[in-house]
């Protein structure tokens, strides 16, 4: 009778150890789970993170699309950014080019990365950047100061709902990271 | 009921022993009893360390400007008092409550695994420890509030990694102490105790330890993955490295809603206990209240993101987040309705475990509006992160959690120690500590109304008043609970000197297996499991 008990004891608390460290690996497991449930709904609005080659698409003459600039800084990111315009028109199908501008405040080489998204989230999948800062990591050499051209198209398979599109892009300060690599 | 008594001392005879002597006996002990008073006494304690910083937050917004600390330090003051509270006072509490009256309800000698269920304990002291040693250290305590969120608490100074640590050792505790309390009722249970014979607070506890083993890991691998951002160079949280901090919000409170019904579920089961045995009838609805348990836990998973409604969803995520945090309601009414008509045509007494479980179901309920007031996606905008969230918890966890273990307490103190409490200042304490807590609480609903944001040391003039009001409720308050630790240790010390019987109240007997033991129990209980066990509840 003992002895039965404490085999049953013995199974059960395996198993529910197994069940413990089985949500350890769940909790890991969120994290792929998060970024196709992101892809899906376009909760942050990430659009292509690679260079992709320039196709020509058949312009939609018929409507404009008002695209938004954003430029943020993540705090403490010593840098003065800017974007050449606030807004601008395009044709879905239309390529489009808009500089933007960096420079850096310091006396001291920076390596800060840009990160970018558009709202609202679902345009993600109509939006795309053949030329971007974005793609790598940017060097500033002591109050260097960058012209960075942006060159992106709407999809003309656009839906109709969606007249305003803002692309906002975040300068994070990875010097010290690149530092320690 | 004498034969068990008289085989129970003959079997202490043969090989057992009683406690060991002296201090030793509290730290090698195996003993669910000892075990249960150390994890009782100890978040006894830590309520009074988590209050005292809750007095610190109370007397700085007393009036508006700054006062007596400085903002960080005010910060740290939130997010110690919350975590301190949480994983300091009120689950250790229940653990406490669980290692006491668990073995004792199912007719069991003891806890399944003893000597897993010591270094439980122990380990959980480390935990704390540790998690209070931060307050010492360079840059002071985690300030982020007890969420944690990143990119903010990777901003903490020296004490990051401790307080990681310690949410670590605090998870394996749980983790230990939740597998223990599953092992000894799945299978030591009383021959005759079969499942949906159970005591409420036996179910309660049983669906709350599995709601601990599949949330702590979870929690545990969040905060480690803060660890790595900060120190080993990853990027979960960090989106210049292509990760995102809001995935951090969802992971802690896929954590965090279960968790905060790991210390509402067993409070269901407690104040399930009591009212029946004042009411003088049988629990109405025992199998509604077993399924509405297990209905609340199940939902608990699958409604974490209302609590980021903020933080950017799709309008359909909105709508289903709050539609199914609505459905919650509807285990918990049935959970209310069952208490106020076990209550209904009652031969009722109020002595003061009543009191406090009647308070609890009048104000729990009012805790509970607010939080389907929140739930309402659109109208949370206009609540998020104010004083009415801080209103709305706080009526869920302390005139809820708090007063049913304060009801706990009181209703089975003469059962442990044999020695009955002082009914008179027990009353006094209950209506001292009822007054004082709505004045703690309820104008913070009217603060947060009017858009006073939360961890802030500091507040625009025309929320003074209120404030005002709310700090004068917690100082009552805060001094009240020392009424309540007196009456415990002079209980322990031998109480009003009246010797309780082994039922303690009216009729017990019928209602639950410990009241068949002697007061107080012998150091050793059902080493023969009882024949028949009390089928008052259904």
């Amino acid at each position: 009778m003992i002895e039965t008990t404490v085999q049953k004891n013995t199974r059960l608390v395996k198993i529910l150890i197994v069940v413990g460290i089985g949500m350890f690996g769940f909790g890991y497991a969120l994290v792929p789970i998060y970024n196709v449930l992101c892809d899906i709904t376009g909760i942050n609005g990430k659009t292509n993170l690679e260079a992709v080659k320039e196709v020509l698409y058949q312009v939609d003459k018929s409507r404009e699309i008002r695209i938004e600039f954003l430029t943020t800084l993540n705090e403490k990111t010593p840098l003065l950014f800017s974007a050449q315009t606030s807004s601008m028109k395009v044709n879905p199908g239309q390529y489009a080019t808009v500089n933007f501008y960096a420079e850096n405040t310091t006396d001291k080489t920076l390596v800060v990365r840009a990160i970018d998204s558009v709202s609202p989230g679902l345009t993600k999948d109509y939006f795309e950047k053949t030329v971007c800062f974005c793609f790598s990591e940017q060097t500033f050499k002591p109050h260097e100061r960058k012209t960075m051209p942006v060159r992106f198209v709407v999809k003309p398979d656009l839906p109709a709902q969606y007249k305003t599109i803002t692309l906002s892009y975040t300068f994070f300060d990875n010097t010290e990271k690149s530092v320690k690599k | 009921m004498s034969a068990v008594v008289a085989e129970h001392d003959d079997h202490e005879e043969h090989h057992d022993h009683g406690p060991a002597k002296g201090l030793l006996r509290w730290i090698i002990t195996t003993n669910h009893k000892d075990i249960g008073t150390l994890y009782l006494l100890f978040a006894l304690a830590m309520f009074f360390v988590g209050g005292i910083m809750a007095l610190i937050i109370r007397a700085e917004l007393f009036e508006p400007g700054m006062q007596f600390v400085n903002p960080q330090f005010f910060n740290s003051m939130t997010t110690m008092h919350a975590l301190v509270m949480v994983f300091g006072a009120v689950m250790p509490a229940f653990v406490g409550l669980a290692n006491w009256q668990v073995p004792l309800m199912i007719g069991a000698p003891d806890m399944a695994l003893p000597r897993m269920n010591n270094m439980s304990f122990w380990l959980l002291v480390a935990g704390v420890l540790l998690l209070a040693s931060t307050l010492f250290m360079e840059g002071g305590a985690p300030a982020s509030g007890w969420t944690l969120y990143p990119p903010l608490v990777l901003q903490t100074g020296k004490a990051l990694p401790f307080a990681i640590f310690s949410v670590h050792l605090l998870g394996i505790s749980s983790i230990m102490g939740a597998i223990n309390i599953i092992a000894t009722i799945l299978n030591m249970r009383a021959p005759a105790m079969t499942l949906m014979k159970m005591p409420l607070f036996v179910w309660t506890w049983l669906i709350t330890a599995f709601l601990l083993i599949a949330i702590m890991p979870v929690f545990a691998g969040a905060v480690t993955m803060l660890l790595t951002d900060k120190f080993f160079d990853t990027s979960f949280f960090d989106a210049a490295g292509g990760g995102d901090p809001v995935l951090y919000q969802h992971i802690f409170w896929f954590f965090g809603h279960p968790e905060v019904y790991v210390m509402i579920l067993p409070t269901f089961g407690v104040a399930s206990t009591i009212i029946p045995v004042f009411a003088r009838k049988p629990l109405f609805g025992y199998a509604s209240m077993v399924y509405a348990t297990a209905a609340i836990a199940f939902l608990s998973f699958i409604v974490w993101a209302h609590h980021m409604f903020t933080v950017g969803m799709p309008i359909a995520g909105e709508l289903y987040f709050m539609y199914a945090t609505m459905l919650i309601a509807i285990p918990t009414g049935v959970k209310v309705f069952n208490w106020t008509a076990t209550m209904w045509k009652g031969a009722m007494t109020f002595e003061t475990p009543m009191l406090f479980a009647i308070c609890f179901v009048v104000l729990f309920t009012m805790g509970g509006f607010t939080g389907l007031m929140m739930a309402v996606a659109p109208s949370d905008f206009q609540y998020h992160d104010t004083y009415f969230i801080v209103a709305h918890f706080h009526y869920t966890l302390v005139p809820a959690s708090v007063f049913i273990l304060m009801a706990a307490g009181y209703f089975w103190l003469p059962k442990w120690t044999g020695n009955m409490y002082d009914e008179r200042l027990a009353r006094f304490h209950f209506w001292m500590s009822t007054i004082s807590v709505n004045i703690l609480f309820f104008p913070q609903h009217f603060l947060g109304l009017a858009g006073m944001p939360r961890r802030i040391p500091d507040y625009a003039v025309q929320f003074s008043d209120w404030n005002m009001v709310s700090s004068i409720g917690a100082f009552i308050f805060g001094f009240s609970q020392l009424i309540f630790l007196y009456i415990v240790i002079k209980t322990i010390n031998g109480g009003t000197g009246e010797k309780v019987s082994d039922e303690v109240w009216e009729d017990a007997h019928k209602h639950g297996l410990e009241w068949q033991l002697p007061s107080p129990p012998p150091y050793h209980t059902w080493s023969t499991p009882p024949a028949e066990v009390p089928t008052e509840h259904f």
